[in-house]
């Protein structure tokens, strides 16, 4: 399908992305761009290859075909060194925040400044302590560890390690996935004021249709490893794409059939 | 199924597993000698890996230093050559049961925990999250339990090396009625330099063993507390067969001539 989501000025750009794990195709030709300086959603159910095309965007899994380029450049094979390089464009916001434990809260936010940009290690705590406002926690927080958090907290966390080295791309995974609705809703505005503030291009995955319709200025859906409808946030309620339909209502009957066993 | 199909199935999963650990170990090698290093994180894997192993290495290196004075005294005493006890006390802990013992402890120990760790962030996406933030796992992760477990588990032998004799020297004195000058006018005597040093080679090629299986073992983990549970297995099981294989080599190498 041509997508109407527009090529021109395009921040990143797949093209026939393809990759298997032993006989299953998880993506399959897959090709999306994501245009400068705008929010995409992409929606799609569990299995359906969000992750992994995620993935294989950050160079964390290898597609076996296809392009992926970031500012024109293509990055699928890059050696780790210019990979290394590329990321430092990148944050990212994971499903769990992925918080590492060791270390306390200040240090998992300002880690991106110490080890991938060498930064003093107080200078980057007076960041981190920054950023962590801007998620609206207080600078108290930041001695603390990881497992001392709510949920919704570790996820203000991680939202703040993605937006700490002020990256011109962040990438959010299921973002809201495990939070109570309001505190999903809280999490929502704080994607959009951080994406606002930074200027930056914004990829989320996620199958919660609030958190889409808020965060996104596109929509596209992903079916079995390809995308099967992109369109603006708007036009997703009149898609004329059964499987959107089906998906955005949240109904069992429709084109996509779930496997359960049936007595 | 077939019988065959059973047999080149094992083959093949072996074969397989064999490539990717050798390819795991020349990138962690690669990693090594290109810096930077991250020294901070070497000194507290240091402390972890050695400083905190301190204390069961010495119990067991005392307690086999004490057991192995008692069974030489009531072997040799048939033979009426009682006199050897604390040569061979000496012999046997600073070439094979000090670094043995402390290596099988230490992978007991530090591989099950280095696997753990690394396990629990591969199943959480901790190690996905460092790649995003510009960092290598490969320099932050496995570079400093390697290099941290090859310098310390030689300087654990040698303490332990020490407390064994010494372990040797209190039953020998105590228990079994040897001069306490005599005992260690003996040990010194027959214990050469090549008998400590070849120990300590030894230790610092297990270190590399047990960390590198801790690490690749959580490096490759998946599937929840289960793969977890499993990588830690498999990483102090695996570790401490390579370790007396490795040993039964260097031993063949170095006291062949």
């Amino acid at each position: 399908m041509s997508s109407p989501i527009p090529t021109k000025d395009a921040k990143i750009e797949l093209k026939n992305v393809h990759k298997r794990f032993g006989k299953k195709i998880v993506l399959h030709d897959l090709s999306l761009t994501i245009p400068k300086g705008k929010s995409l959603v992409v929606i799609g159910g569990s299995g359906s290859g969000k992750s992994v095309m995620l993935k294989c965007m950050l160079g964390i899994i290898r597609p076996e075909k296809g392009s992926i380029k970031v500012d024109g450049k293509e990055v699928t094979r890059l050696p780790g060194s210019d990979r290394e390089k590329v990321l430092t464009k990148f944050g990212m916001l994971f499903q769990n925040a992925a918080l590492f434990d060791s270390l306390p809260v200040w240090e998992n936010v300002a880690f991106g400044l110490i080890q991938g940009r060498n930064m003093r290690r107080k200078d980057a705590k007076d960041i981190a302590i920054e950023k962590l406002g801007q998620v609206g926690l207080a600078p108290e927080v930041g001695d603390l560890h990881p497992a001392e958090l709510s949920g919704g907290m570790q996820k203000r966390v991680g939202l703040a390690r993605a937006i700490a080295t002020d990256p011109e791309i962040i990438f959010f995974d299921e973002p809201t996935t495990g939070l109570d609705p309001i505190m999903a809703d809280v999490i929502n505005d704080l994607i959009v004021n951080s994406v606002k503030e930074l200027g930056a291009t914004a990829l989320s995955i996620t199958h919660d249709m609030a958190s889409a319709r808020k965060i996104a200025d596109y929509i596209a859906m992903i079916y079995k490893g390809e995308i099967i409808w992109a369109g603006t946030r708007d036009e997703v309620d009149q898609s004329g794409n059964e499987y959107v339909d089906q998906f955005i209502h949240g109904r069992a009957d429709g084109p996509i059939q779930m496997d359960v066993l049936k007595p | 199924m077939n019988p065959l199909a059973i047999i080149g199935n094992v083959v093949l999963t072996a074969l397989g597993e064999t490539g990717r650990l050798s390819l795991f170990t020349w990138t962690a090698v690669t990693h090594i000698l290109r810096p930077p290093l991250y020294w901070r994180l070497i000194g507290q894997q240091m402390m972890r890996i050695g400083y905190f192993s301190l204390p069961v290495v010495a119990l067991t290196s005392f307690f086999t230093g004490g057991v192995l004075a008692l069974q030489i005294y009531y072997g040799s005493d048939q033979f009426n050559s009682e006199s050897i006890v604390a040569t061979i006390v000496a012999l046997g802990i600073t070439r094979e049961l000090g670094p043995v013992l402390a290596g099988l402890m230490v992978a007991g120990r530090a591989a099950a925990a280095i696997a753990a760790e690394l396990g629990t962030m591969r199943v959480t996406e901790q190690i996905d999250a460092l790649t995003t933030l510009s960092t290598n796992p490969f320099k932050y992760l496995v570079v400093p339990r390697i290099v941290a477990a090859v310098i310390t588990l030689p300087a654990l032998v040698f303490v332990g090396d020490v407390i064994g004799i010494f372990g040797g020297f209190v039953v020998g004195t105590q228990s079994l009625d040897f001069n306490s000058g005599v005992y260690i006018k003996t040990t010194v005597d027959f214990l050469e330099l090549d008998d400590v040093t070849s120990g300590l080679i030894k230790s610092s090629i297990f270190g590399f063993i047990i960390a590198v299986m801790g690490c690749y073992q959580g490096f490759h983990s998946k599937g929840g507390a289960l793969g977890v549970g499993r990588a830690t297995t498999n990483a102090v099981v695996i570790s401490s067969i390579l370790i007396l294989a490795a040993n039964y080599v260097m031993t063949s190498l170095f006291f062949s001539s």
